[in-house]
């Protein structure tokens, strides 16, 4: 009875993860990353290459509130390289001592601008869709990195024959619904990768996707890091504790 | 409570004034007598202690960061996971302390019903535990709102829309849930309010539950009443030391889930700030909740003057009530599924059915599933209303041994004085 049981949960399980995926349209290209397994880490030239892209090309439409430009020390960038980067941005602050907003250079505490004032503004100069802000599009969607770079590097197709595409939409095979405002983003060569990396289509989804899994959770190293000593130590302690409760219950047997 | 016994004058001195050394010694020390045959089953009650004392410690620290407000509670969450120290660890911690919660004590239920451990004269003991899932789920889903996620919010327009189907006033409750036409500022602000309320009533309910747990102790594997000294050990140290084992293991578990897949038991679409004007295309409940979901969404038809909602929402708080109840519908004098051959089958089909309907409802309400959810939720009150009163007549059980020492001491004669000398300081 107990092996039908558990034949029965192992099959409605192994349902699951199929349905899951199915529901998101099609199924996910294997894709490795560096960030992946509880060793993890961010590879820092990826982040790098992925910054300029996101800065050259996605930044344009999307936003990315949530992170600073102090935080791009965790690419490996110098304080000086940090300012710079500030620098290029235009931050509006204020009001002043007459009571005026105005304009200034970017400072690496500042937050990432957004290249619209609003959603509607947004909206408004896409085409009627926002484009949504992606400080933590890694995270937001199921299998989130790997969405992305298929999305990016192989999900722009001809449509089927008689699948409808309307004026201002796209043929995506991996977004929800097939139908996805955004125009492919990234040709080959759409960016001159300043390390001298060819950059083909696929090389900038994966770059730009490793560094949007940075921006969306930007401590993973760390957690991962302390992860490892903690359950490392917990397992010794359960085998010091197992040993105590065997030699407390000795002389009980 | 004279009957401590210390040299210690400090100890004396505030015992004879405060008799908290007794106090203790009766509830988890040595005056505290407990079957000795009890099975690593019986650590889920401590972990589930232990799971809510990380919740409301973690809780506690957040909620010095959060802010509950819909224009900033989405990025104050944000804020505690980038840039307050250590802050991604305490909120990982609280959201699958939430989820871990729910596993001890879904295993503590469980065996609860395997070993029969809500029949007499555990009859409260058991409800009061209802009374606490109820609790935890209330704060749970309250909780689950807080950050303000697409989930967060459709979630909670979902379930408190529920209400509505009550006739005549249920569209005035849910005006009143709410505080306003829609779920909003002020929605956030009371289950946030709630939210750090509930658990300290769980901490006061937790406490009667193992106030009731003392009067007759724990029960066991085999589910017979301890005879005598020989068939019960003092609760410590021998099941102190086990609950901390216990504990550790727990927590290579947990700090494996919150340190290397803190997100695998959350909802991705959680992470976009929740939008009154798109609705996500599967608005989905936290997992511990999807078998309640299922069968919610089960019900597609009227009968007679009840709405099909209606009808769901009475089964899917039905489902937990009727666990009310279980006590006075199993009727077989036997606690323990080791002597009743045909419930310990059907126990697991049980199991077995609760995963199915927890698959039924993280899927969408459309056929197959709904079919496969119909007949879920139909067999998991068939399981209560028919199959255990029946059983209780039908069932024939096995021979029950004569007492707990019996199995263990099988073995041989001289175990029997080694066993019973811990038992002389009981």
């Amino acid at each position: 009875m107990k092996r039908i049981v558990a034949g029965v949960l192992s099959a409605a399980l192994l349902t699951f993860s199929v349905q899951t995926q199915a529901a998101e349209g099609k199924a996910l290209p294997d894709y490795t990353w560096e960030f992946d397994g509880i060793f993890g880490k961010f590879d820092r030239a990826a982040m790098q290459r992925g910054y300029q892209v996101y800065r050259e090309v996605c930044a344009g439409c999307h936003a990315m509130r949530l992170v600073a430009f102090r935080n791009l020390a965790d690419l490996g960038y110098d304080a000086d390289q940090i300012k710079a980067f500030a620098a290029e941005a235009t931050v509006i602050d204020g009001p002043n001592d007459e009571g005026e907003m105005f304009e200034r250079a970017g400072r690496p505490a500042d937050r990432f601008p957004s290249p619209f004032p609003n959603d509607k503004a947004a909206a408004a100069a896409n085409g009627g869709a926002t484009p949504p802000d992606l400080s933590l599009m890694a995270k937001a969607r199921p299998h989130g990195p790997s969405y992305v770079r298929a999305l990016l590097s192989e999900g722009y197709e001809d449509p089927p024959a008689g699948f409808e595409i309307l004026e201002g939409q796209n043929y995506n095979s991996y977004f929800p619904g097939n139908r996805i405002a955004m125009a492919a983003p990234l040709d080959d060569d759409a960016v001159e990768y300043q390390d001298g990396t060819p950059a083909s289509r696929d090389q900038m989804s994966a770059d730009v996707t490793h560094f949007l899994m940075w921006a969306a959770e930007p401590k993973l190293e760390q957690r991962k890091q302390m992860g490892i000593k903690v359950v490392l130590f917990l397992i010794v302690l359960s085998g010091i504790l197992y040993a105590v409760k065997r030699k407390v219950w000795a002389d009980l047997h | 409570m004279s009957d401590f016994q210390t040299t210690n004058p400090i100890i004396k001195w505030i015992e004879y004034r405060l008799p908290v050394f007794s106090f203790l010694d009766h509830a988890v020390g040595s005056k505290y007598p407990t079957p000795k045959n009890l099975s690593y089953w019986w650590n889920f009650g401590s972990l589930a202690g232990l799971a809510l004392v990380i919740l409301m410690v973690t809780g506690i620290v957040l909620a010095m960061q959060y802010t509950a407000h819909v224009d900033y509670a989405f990025d104050s969450v944000e804020r505690i996971m980038r840039d307050v120290n250590y802050g991604w660890l305490i909120r990982y911690l609280h959201m699958n302390g939430g989820s871990f919660f729910f596993i001890v004590v879904y295993i503590h239920i469980f065996r609860g019903m395997y070993y029969g451990s809500y029949k007499a004269p555990r009859e409260l003991l058991w409800m009061l535990g209802v009374a606490i899932l109820l609790a935890m789920m209330a704060t749970a889903f309250m909780g689950y709102v807080l950050p303000w996620g697409q989930m967060s919010f459709w979630g909670a327009k979902v379930i408190t829309s529920l209400f509505s189907a009550f006739p005549l006033i249920g569209e005035d409750i849910v005006i009143w849930l709410w505080g306003g036409f829609s779920v909003d500022n002020p929605t956030l602000n009371r289950f946030f309010s709630l939210h750090y309320l509930l658990p300290f009533v769980l901490v006061g309910i937790v406490v009667v539950h193992i106030w009731a747990l003392h009067q007759f102790g724990s029960n066991n594997p085999l589910g017979i009443d301890t005879k005598g000294p020989q068939d019960s050990i003092p609760f410590h140290p021998y099941y102190t030391v086990k609950d901390l084992y216990g504990m550790a293991v727990f927590l290579v578990f947990f700090a494996a889930a919150v340190f290397f897949f803190p997100n695998a038991m959350g909802e991705a679409d959680n992470y976009i700030e929740a939008n009154p004007l798109v609705t996500p295309a599967h608005i989905v409940p936290e997992w511990y909740f999807l078998p309640f979901y299922a069968i919610l969404r089960s019900i597609t038809f009227d009968i007679w003057f009840l709405s099909a909602k209606l009808i769901g929402v009475i089964l899917m708080f039905g489902s937990i009530l009727v666990l009310l109840i279980l006590p006075w519908l199993d009727r077989s004098p036997v606690r323990s599924s080791k002597f009743r051959p045909i419930h310990k089958q059907l126990f697991w089909v049980f199991v077995a059915d609760c995963v199915v309907l927890g698959w039924v409802g993280a899927n969408p309400a459309e056929p197959p599933y709904l079919y496969i959810g119909q007949a879920g939720t139909a067999y998991y009150f068939a399981h209560f209303f028919v199959i255990l009163p029946l059983l209780s007549v039908l069932e024939r059980t096995r021979p029950l041994p004569s007492s707990i020492g019996e199995p263990v001491l099988k073995g041989g004669g001289p175990a029997m004085g080694a066993a019973s000398k811990p038992m002389e300081k009981a």
